[in-house]
């Protein structure tokens, strides 16, 4: 008789019981032994000797990297420290290097270690939880985090993985227009100097001002649609009258007129790109406080007597926070691709310092001559864009309800 | 209908003046002079300050502003300072500016809507199918990329690199397909050509800026037409026309398309700031004499009454776009209609 009863057939169980019995059930998820831990000492071999591959092989190589990376510099590493003046880039990109070797090994041993305990699932998910887990399904998506992450981790080590400087000219006669090669992976350019260090160091410029703009222009749409949508009335006409007004202008031309008014610069530039890049934020926002406004929690809050700005603050900005960062994430992408547009155009940084746009518009007089001086920066660009959009799309997919399958 | 038209042009005439206020103030507090390119040892500052006298630069900002927007609202655009023409001039016409940008940008429209809804419909119906991932992820690759670098990779391929193949392989006929000129709308001897070798020479000019402005967008378009038609796909009606027996083309084209289109149609004139952004870089990079170009050159120059035309036809542009497809969602779709 006990043979043919079905699991649907069972009573249903307590609710605690599944949660004790999944971590074992699950394969691959059985506990820790002893020794895979301990061997954890080099990340990755524990992983390896369970026979989990990808995670293993990932940890080992980074580890792998980040230790030779610092072998192989250690003239560099070694120089900093009897430098006369501390050269403050070398010395971030030692820390950053210290703190990934650090991150990656108390992460191996940490996720094998609490295999072994029971995991806890005390209360209900958050939304940010559940969000988190879909997120993690998508595989694409975290190739994209994957890459981007990469991406900020060599722009902090840039100083101690590009070959040659920058700005180095070299010989004239000799090292300019180079075809790439073993020596310069990328090639040169007109004065000789080293396409791969110059694609580094562009993505410090790239990524930073990225980040920075979308910074600036994030908390102003959010600033201005919950205020629009708050307030409502004359406010919320005055704001969005304003924000259809400077949508109605392609976005190149305004920041060119913009631009006109300063000497161009990075820290103008990323401003500027700031103050134009608000409009998209601001209309998502204020619709979602729309609805927002009229929920139960809002008004009990309002009936406890709360100020308008700390409703404001602390109940309808951060229930709106989900779609902003999608946003901000796509954002980034989007404000790479701008600035790459401005520096081509040269009006956005500036010639000695190499970005991945203005180094696009140095190949564009040697097209035919080195292909490889226009080329290989756009292929950064197109690279970094892919993975902010990668992660942006994943990102609305886990936090969206109505996008998860 | 007519009534919400009215109401819709008469409120769009307010975010213009607003723009256009905010970029006359800005462009004219901004540091340069048009004046600036006349300085040199041999002018005597009193010329420089007769020809500022004669542009009316001398006087204060708000009269300035205020000549502006008279001659502005009788449909006066004043001399352009860097062309030394009458700003219609140089608008206007089958050579001018706004038409060269107009062709450019429609084109690249048509190529956007054609690839990006054929690429959408495939993906829909395939879903989930390998041509549906590898098209998901190139279409991702295309509406990343820069369009000035795409546009430079362009030249490189179908311009220098297959005019190298040409003069180095003289038999290779069948590369003259794929050889394209670098820059310029039509050709040396194009006066002379037969109206079939004119039409096939803007064609060949007008095709990679055209593919250089619109490919980013049509990715995008391609993402929209595929989520639009895998909505319309799962409903009951296009069960139902499969049932009757229907043959799948006729279900995909005639019933599953048609309702498909409708959020896509709102996208054609949501799309004309991005191409009128595009259209800088690719203008200034195909050497292509348009809108593009010549707001930026004004700028650069401080040629304040270009500055202020080519804002204002821009501007216009898109909120005629925004109307446009405001309109073609109450055509396509007559629930909007009744409200």
């Amino acid at each position: 008789m006990p043979a043919t009863v079905t699991p649907e057939q069972l009573p249903p169980e307590p609710i605690t019981q599944p949660a004790e019995a999944a971590p074992a059930g699950v394969p691959g998820r059985r506990p820790a032994t002893r020794t895979e831990v301990l061997l954890s000492v080099v990340p990755g071999l524990g992983h390896l000797v369970r026979g989990e591959w990808v995670p293993g092989m990932i940890l080992l190589l980074l580890w792998g990297f980040t230790l030779s990376l610092a072998f192989l510099t250690r003239a560099k590493i070694a120089a900093i420290f009897t430098a006369r003046r501390l050269p403050v880039d070398a010395l971030v990109a030692v820390v950053t290097l210290a703190v990934t070797a650090l991150l990656l090994w108390g992460w191996a041993f940490r996720d094998l270690a609490t295999r072994s305990r029971r995991p806890r699932r005390m209360h209900g998910d958050s939304q940010w939880s559940i969000a988190a887990r879909h997120f993690r399904k998508n595989r694409l998506a975290i190739a994209g985090l994957v890459v981007m992450l990469l991406l900020y981790l060599v722009t902090l080590v840039t100083p101690l993985i590009a070959p040659f400087d920058p700005a180095e000219q070299g010989n004239i006669i000799l090292s300019r227009y180079l075809a790439p090669s073993l020596q310069h992976l990328m090639g040169t350019d007109k004065f000789g100097r080293d396409i791969f260090s110059r694609v580094l160091y562009g993505a410090r410029i790239s990524l930073s001002i990225g980040f920075i703009a979308v910074g600036i222009s994030i908390t102003l749409g959010t600033l201005i649609g919950a205020f629009a949508g708050y307030f409502g009335g004359i406010v919320d006409s005055i704001l969005m009258r304003f924000t259809d007004m400077m949508l109605s202008f392609p976005r190149l031309v305004l920041l060119i007129v913009v631009i006109a008014l300063f000497e161009p610069s990075i820290y103008i530039v990323v401003i500027v790109l700031g103050l134009t890049g608000w409009m998209g934020t601001a209309r998502l926002v204020r619709g979602e406080v729309l609805s927002l406004r009229e929920r139960e929690f809002v008004q009990a809050a309002r009936a406890l007597g709360m100020g308008d700005w700390r409703i404001i603050f602390r109940h309808v900005i951060p229930n709106t926070m989900a779609p902003v960062i999608v946003s901000a994430t796509l954002g980034i992408g989007q404000t790479i691709l701008t600035e790459a547009s401005l520096s081509f155009l040269g009006l956005g940084v500036q010639a000695p310092t190499p970005s991945w746009g203005n180094m696009v518009a140095d190949g564009r007089d040697a097209l035919i001559n080195a292909w490889w001086i226009a080329t290989f920066p756009g292929i950064a660009i197109v690279l970094t864009v892919v993975a902010f959009n990668l992660l942006g799309d994943g990102l609305r997919d886990a936090l969206d309800p109505r996008l998860r399958t | 209908m007519i009534g919400y038209l009215i109401r819709r042009v008469l409120g769009a005439i307010p975010l213009l003046l607003g723009i256009l206020t905010i970029i006359f103030f800005i462009i004219h507090i901004a540091p340069g002079d048009p004046t600036a390119r006349f300085v040199n040892p041999n002018v005597s500052p009193r010329v420089i300050e007769q020809m500022r006298h004669n542009l009316g630069l001398d006087q204060p900002l708000h009269i300035q502003y205020a000549k502006w927007l008279w001659n502005f609202i009788r449909g006066d655009f004043g001399y352009s300072f860097g062309m030394q023409q009458p700003i219609g001039q140089i608008l206007k016409g089958w050579n001018g500016v706004l038409w060269n940008t107009l062709q450019l940008t429609l084109v690249a429209l048509v190529m956007i809507f054609v690839v990006g809804m054929l690429v959408g419909i495939v993906q829909a119906v395939r879903q989930y199918s390998v041509a549906d991932n590898v098209l998901s992820f190139v279409a991702l690759f295309f509406y990343s990329m820069p369009s000035f670098w795409f546009a430079l990779m362009l030249i490189l391929l179908f311009s220098l690199k297959a005019n190298q193949l040409m003069a180095a392989h003289p038999g290779w006929h069948w590369l003259g397909w794929f050889q394209f000129p670098a820059s310029g709308m039509t050709s040396v001897g194009y006066e002379y050509m037969s109206f079939g070798g004119k039409v096939a020479d803007r064609f060949k000019h007008i095709f990679l800026p055209a593919v250089a402005l619109g490919i980013g967008n049509a990715a995008g378009v391609a993402r929209y037409m595929r989520g639009s038609m895998l909505e319309v796909i799962h409903q009951d009606f296009i069960r139902t026309a499969r049932a009757k027996g229907l043959s799948e083309r006729t279900v995909i084209f005639k019933h599953a398309l048609r309702n498909a289109l409708i959020p896509i149609i709102t996208l054609l004139g949501l799309y004309l700031p991005f191409l009128l952004s595009g259209a800088v870089l690719v203008e200034t990079i195909f050497g292509w004499p348009g809108m593009g170009r010549a707001i930026v050159d004004a700028i650069l120059q401080r040629d304040y009454p270009m500055v202020m035309a080519t804002s204002f036809v821009i501007a216009a542009m898109v909120v005629l776009g925004n109307l446009l497809s405001d309109v073609l969602y109450a055509v396509v779709d007559p629930r909007i209609r009744t409200e």
